[in-house]
């Protein structure tokens, strides 16, 4: 599949106007809740250095924490399963799919379960898994991919959502009133958990001491499938380990105020052992993120809690939208954790902002995302990921700036030819010029100036 | 006080009142202000591309033009970030270390060295102010609307010195225009788009300028209000601060 960069999957999105405002204005409406809520709290600053500081320590020791996890979950009755990635990831859940004869299966929202591809792989076994988190079910029913990790259907209109439901589920046409379409959704949704005979969710916190684990939710839908079925399979990436369950209380309290400006998920739901009866499994997942826990420069992306803070405040996300980014994690961390996934299919991303910052500052465990963004172009340049013309036209760039000379030259025969012939320049195959006027071209320099005037 | 002026390769070539302003607000305010006469480029455009190992030639050059400054100001945060930040290569390692702590921004340096507590200077005008990125999440020249902290601006303290000056600010306080080095073209669509909806906040302001303390914001946004046809210009914090009726 030939998938385009982002780029140009951006210019498309933005050809829309009006329907880019819309977007922009409706993630940056979440900025702002974000905004209210966290100026709330005097001991914001506090708390995100807290849990930067948490995540650094238990980073530091994940070995260690892994297995204590491991053993007091084990204890508890938890089945624990390792994966090394994607397609492990995948074949375990199959089995225990294939195993327990299963095929009534829901799934509440999973990161880890959207970048290993877990839908498409059972749907290629022949088993189908119904999303069950409502922005995951739109997009699911759309046959697309979430555009964002808090809020998957957030490139949607009411509109759009309406139509959906009227082809699937057969609701009234141009009925658009969002309570009448949730009240459509649930009602669908209500017959599937209660004939689900297994249900997959993610996983938020994962205690080491406790070997339990905490899911969040804003509909309960984790809830309703786990509680239905006999079979709970809980995914989790390494990074996901707290150490104590006191630590809980810093990042409940971060996660929602920076995803959405509650301050608190509705639902944040504890899991500590199967019910009598119930199969209780947890798949502790790789996929990359122990190599990336080796490059000292990127290590601690895998602070991250997913709580899309960095997206909503970013405006390159809010103008280009998250299908741009071309994988399960868009926005500013998905461009920092992605081309340690697949560097050459991840090439353009960390080129896909303007290093502003505003990621790093709203990020509540401290990640130095704009400054990760910056390394991944070092490396990604050096290993020869980039064009052959742009790397000629840096080379040629650094040549003239390097010799002042070269330089005073070069930029006084540009500056003639801007005067002269402003059609060398502003024409079509300028990027610049496509949107945008040239800058005036001045007869002298300021060095010029200063040799006359100083 | 010694000062080096550090004119940044594409505001010597194309904005040359930028740095006459910079030059001349600096001597009135009492510096003794050299300008090194070899002076290039920074190597930002390059190490922000993901060309850092091409930056070596700017590096030495840098180094070779302003080592031995009390003080080196430039009318820049992003180009004076990326010297705090990247600057690596020079003959002599101390060399170094001395550039990237003697290195100021502007607005940095009249507040924070000069203590600069009034001005000469007039622009009876409505100014929207926009936030460079890198001066103020980088330089922290400035609060930021992302963090729960007290607000300040160096930039606003020295344009509220400036007699019969009506600052305006967008809704969006500090949103980047968009700019962002290779970005403008390689990513031109969004480029184009941030920027047109920076100055949309700022033209439901009515200003008569916007001003910046990084000149790149300032040509792209200039770029895109000529393109409108629009009666908005752009102006530098230091054109601003050296105007007198």
């Amino acid at each position: 599949m030939n998938v385009k960069q982002h780029a140009e999957a951006a210019e498309e999105f933005i050809r829309d106007e009006a329907r880019t405002d819309w977007h922009d204005e409706t993630l940056w409406f979440v900025r702002d809740k974000r905004d209210i809520a966290v100026n709330k709290l005097p001991e914001w600053e506090i708390l995100r250095d807290w849990a930067s500081r948490i995540k650094d320590h238990t980073l530091s020791n994940l070995d260690h924490y892994l297995k204590s996890f491991e053993e007091k979950a084990v204890s508890n009755g938890i089945i624990v399963h390792w994966a090394t990635d994607a397609e492990d990831h995948n074949r375990i859940i199959h089995k225990i799919i294939a195993d327990n004869k299963i095929d009534k299966i829901v799934k509440s929202k999973s990161m880890l379960t959207e970048e290993c591809h877990l839908n498409e792989y059972l749907q290629s076994k022949g088993i189908k898994i119904l999303d069950s988190d409502l922005g995951e079910y739109i997009v699911q029913l759309r046959e697309e991919t979430p555009s964002h990790i808090v809020l998957p259907a957030i490139h949607l209109k009411r509109q759009d959502v309406s139509e959906t439901f009227h082809e699937h589920l057969n609701t009234e046409k141009g009925n658009y009133d969002p309570q009448y379409l949730a009240g459509a959704a649930r009602h669908h949704l209500r017959e599937r958990f209660i004939e689900a005979d297994l249900a997959i969710t993610g996983v938020n916190f994962a205690i080491a001491e406790s070997g339990s684990f905490v899911v969040c939710t804003n509909e309960g839908n984790a809830d309703m499938g786990v509680h239905a079925a006999n079979i709970h399979i809980a995914c989790m990436g390494i990074e996901k380990l707290i150490p104590k369950t006191d630590h809980l209380g810093v990042f409940l309290r971060l996660l929602a105020r920076s995803a959405t400006g509650q301050p608190i998920t509705t639902y944040s739901s504890h899991f500590n052992k199967p019910r009598p009866g119930q199969q209780m499994h947890m798949v502790i997942v790789d996929n990359g993120r122990s190599r990336q826990l080796g490059r000292p420069d990127f290590r601690n992306s895998l602070k991250c809690i997913r709580c899309a803070a960095c997206f909503n405040t970013c405006p390159v996300y809010r103008k280009s939208g998250g299908h741009s980014y071309h994988s399960a994690v868009a926005g500013p961390i998905g461009s920092i954790l992605n081309p340690n996934l697949d560097m050459k299919a991840n090439s353009d991303l960390p080129f896909a902002s303007t290093l502003c910052g505003s990621c790093s500052n709203v990020c509540p465990v401290k990640i130095d995302i704009h400054q990760q963004l910056w390394k991944w172009r070092q490396i990604i340049v050096a290993n020869g990921n980039v064009e052959k013309g742009k790397k000629v036209g840096m080379q040629g760039m650094a040549w003239v700036l390097s010799n002042p000379q070269v330089y005073r030259i070069s930029g006084k025969i540009g500056r003639w030819v801007m005067r002269t012939f402003p059609f060398m320049l502003s024409n079509r195959l300028n990027a610049w010029y496509k949107q945008r006027e040239m800058p005036r071209a001045p007869e002298k320099s300021f060095r010029d100036w200063f040799i006359e005037n100083k | 006080m010694k000062v080096g002026l550090f004119i940044p390769c594409y505001i010597d070539q194309f904005y040359p009142d930028v740095a006459i302003a910079t030059y001349q607000l600096l001597k009135k305010l009492g510096c003794e202000v050299s300008y090194p006469m070899d002076q290039t480029c920074c190597g930002q455009p390059m190490a922000n591309s993901g060309f850092s190992n091409l930056t070596k030639g700017c590096d030495v050059n840098f180094v070779k033009n302003f080592r031995g400054f009390e003080y080196i100001v430039a009318p820049s945060g992003s180009c004076v970030l990326h010297i705090k930040e990247h600057l690596k290569e020079g003959a002599d390692p101390s060399d170094l270390q001395k550039i990237r702590e003697s290195v100021y921004e502007l607005s940095e340096f009249l507040v924070d060295i000069l203590k600069v507590t009034r001005l000469e200077a007039s622009f009876p005008h409505k100014v929207g102010m926009h936030v460079s990125c890198h001066g103020q999440r980088g330089l922290h020249l400035s609060s930021m609307s992302e963090l729960v902290a007290p607000e300040f601006s160096k930039a606003e303290q020295l344009l509220n010195m400036v007699e019969g000056l009506e600052l305006l600010k967008p809704v969006r306080v500090d949103e980047c225009c968009g700019f962002g080095g290779a970005f403008c073209v390689f990513e031109e669509a969004v480029s184009v788009k941030m920027g047109k909806d920076r100055i949309k906040e700022h033209l439901v302001n009515d200003v008569e300028f916007i001003t910046a303390g990084d000149t790149s914001c300032l040509m792209h946004l200039e770029g895109i209000l000529n393109r409108q046809g629009s009666s908005v210009k752009t102006i530098h914090l230091a054109e601003i601060l050296n105007k007198v009726l």
